[in-house]
């Protein structure tokens, strides 16, 4: 099975709230996949659960085909348990980027990509530092190292951000909108870093709504309503010849995001 | 209506060493009440935070109580009711140091509570995403961002202690405010003697309270 990552009727409730009804999926190594969905159907909380942010209720996920968490019980009453540091283990494989940067503000870039290869991985202050000013190389950053986030732009932040998340070696990359919070002007260089990422052959799922972005990255784009997977698909099935009703409303209203002409691209 | 009072400070100044004798007190009962209460409310501070009931509850009750008992009546208690019920000689100093860092800490434990809660959830949500543990999280994290944000109103906190010391002079423990009562007893100038001790508590605090604000200011800046 040449899947990294597998997931089997992932489910999660809030309360009496059901946001996902049963997700299954299996991510190829190096597959860039983009999920799309309306608000509220889900997207945050599927990635947030296959690194463990949040719980699933229920279901059952592979990464390399290594079980998360331990099984108990028998029969019809298995559960599935978790360990603190079974998820911390997990969290280090599945790197995480989110809307809002969340970089440590009382650090610097340098001290930012560094903090989670020092005190989880272990890893020598020297290495580290290595592995850091290596990874921030490839964001175009080295320059900045020694600043602290607030003196850097919002597509800095977010590329120290994205830099600070690989530095981890992790086997998966998730992204939830990672160009959201940004001005347009700056929205390419961390499209473009993603892009390169995707080049180099990481594993990646996106929730973004920026379709020609996606159109030209995914290798499969998951259309998510209401907690389940309604579509799936080439971009070229899902963006242009949708077969849901759903998609095809969704995709619509997303028509300012001007896509590419599928007769000439 | 005669209004020329005879001021008399000559007897302050021919006793001075019982005042300073007395401050020696102040500054004693201050350290121990400050570096207890406020360590002691760092914990008690994370118990009220933390997720676990065994820790919370406790917490709760603590500061519940001693930040709801004036600190003179629980100086008191500590004094004549504790070591009644308890097997310990308590003498008045101990019983004094003992019930004001108590205040300390409870008053103490929610400016740590709200330090640690005023970071935001996503800087958690980072600390975890690249696997740190919740403690890691918490010293690595969320405490030196903390730390700024509870320096100032600790200050406050540890001023406050100061002035709560004089509260044992009730119980006669021999601090400033005693002394200045026995000083006034013998030569009978009350109203020179507090006038001093009122003087050298101002002396003292009035500095601290500028360094406070100083570190309000500066600290409110670099962020
Ligand atoms: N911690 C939570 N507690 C309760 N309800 C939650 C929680 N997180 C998410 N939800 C609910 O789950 C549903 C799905 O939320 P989610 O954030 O996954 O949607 P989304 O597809 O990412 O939406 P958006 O495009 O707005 O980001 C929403 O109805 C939301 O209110
Ligand atoms: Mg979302």
């Amino acid at each position: 099975m040449s899947a990294i990552l597998s997931i089997k009727e992932m489910k999660k409730s809030f309360g009496s709230l059901d946001v996902l009804k049963g997700i299954d999926l299996e991510v190829k190594e190096s597959e860039t996949i983009v999920i799309l969905g309306a608000s509220g159907s889900g997207k945050s909380t599927m990635l947030r659960c296959i690194n463990f942010l949040e719980m699933p209720t229920s279901g059952e996920i592979h990464l390399n085909d290594e079980l998360v968490g331990t099984v108990r019980g028998k029969g019809e009453n298995t559960n599935i348990t978790y360990r603190e540091s079974d998820l911390c283990s997990l969290r280090t494989k599945v790197g995480m980027v989110f809307q809002q940067f969340n970089l440590f503000p009382h650090m610097t870039v340098l001290e930012n990509v560094m903090e989670g290869q020092v005190t989880v991985l272990k890893r020598k202050k020297i290495d580290a530092s290595n592995r850091a000013k290596e990874q921030l190389g490839k964001v175009n950053l080295l320059d900045k190292i020694d600043q602290y986030p607030s003196h850097l732009s919002g597509g800095q932040q977010q590329r120290v951000a994205i830099a600070r998340a690989l530095a981890m070696d992790p086997k998966v990359m998730l992204f939830d909108e990672v160009t959201s919070a940004l001005d347009p002007e700056l929205v390419g260089e961390v499209l473009q870093t993603i892009r390169s990422l995707r080049d180099e052959g990481m594993t990646m799922l996106l929730v973004t709504h920026e379709l020609g972005f996606a159109y030209h990255v995914a290798d499969r784009i998951l259309f998510l309503h209401e907690g389940q997977i309604l579509e799936q698909g080439t971009p070229q099935d899902i963006l242009f010849h949708s077969k849901q009703a759903r998609t095809k409303e969704f995709l619509k209203g997303h028509a300012a995001f001007s896509l590419p002409n599928p007769e000439t691209d | 209506m005669e209004f020329s009072y005879n001021w008399d400070f000559n007897s302050i100044l021919f006793n001075w060493d019982v005042l300073a004798h007395g401050l020696l007190v102040t500054m004693q009962i201050s350290a121990i009440t400050l570096t207890a209460g406020l360590g002691f409310g760092f914990f008690l501070g994370l118990g009220r935070y933390s997720r676990l009931q065994i820790f919370r509850f406790p917490s709760n009750v603590f500061v519940e109580l001693f930040r709801n008992v004036p600190a003179l009546v629980v100086i008191i208690w500590f004094f004549f009711a504790f070591p009644i019920i308890s097997p310990f000689e308590v003498d008045a100093f101990t019983a004094a140091c003992l019930a004001i860092s108590v205040n300390t800490a409870a008053f103490s434990a929610d400016i740590y509570r709200a330090g640690i809660q005023s970071i935001s959830p996503h800087q958690w949500e980072a600390g975890r995403a690249l696997g740190m543990p919740y403690l890691t999280i918490l010293r690595r994290i969320v405490f030196p961002q903390a730390i700024k944000r509870v320096i100032p109103p600790l200050t406050s906190r540890g001023i406050e202690a100061v002035k709560l010391s004089t509260l044992a002079s009730v119980i006669a423990v021999n601090e400033l405010l005693y002394s200045a009562k026995q000083l006034s007893a013998i030569h009978f100038n009350p109203i020179e003697a507090y006038t001093a001790v009122a003087l050298i508590f101002f002396m003292i605090i009035y500095p601290l309270t500028r360094f406070s604000y100083f570190l309000e200011r500066r600290l409110g800046h670099s962020d």
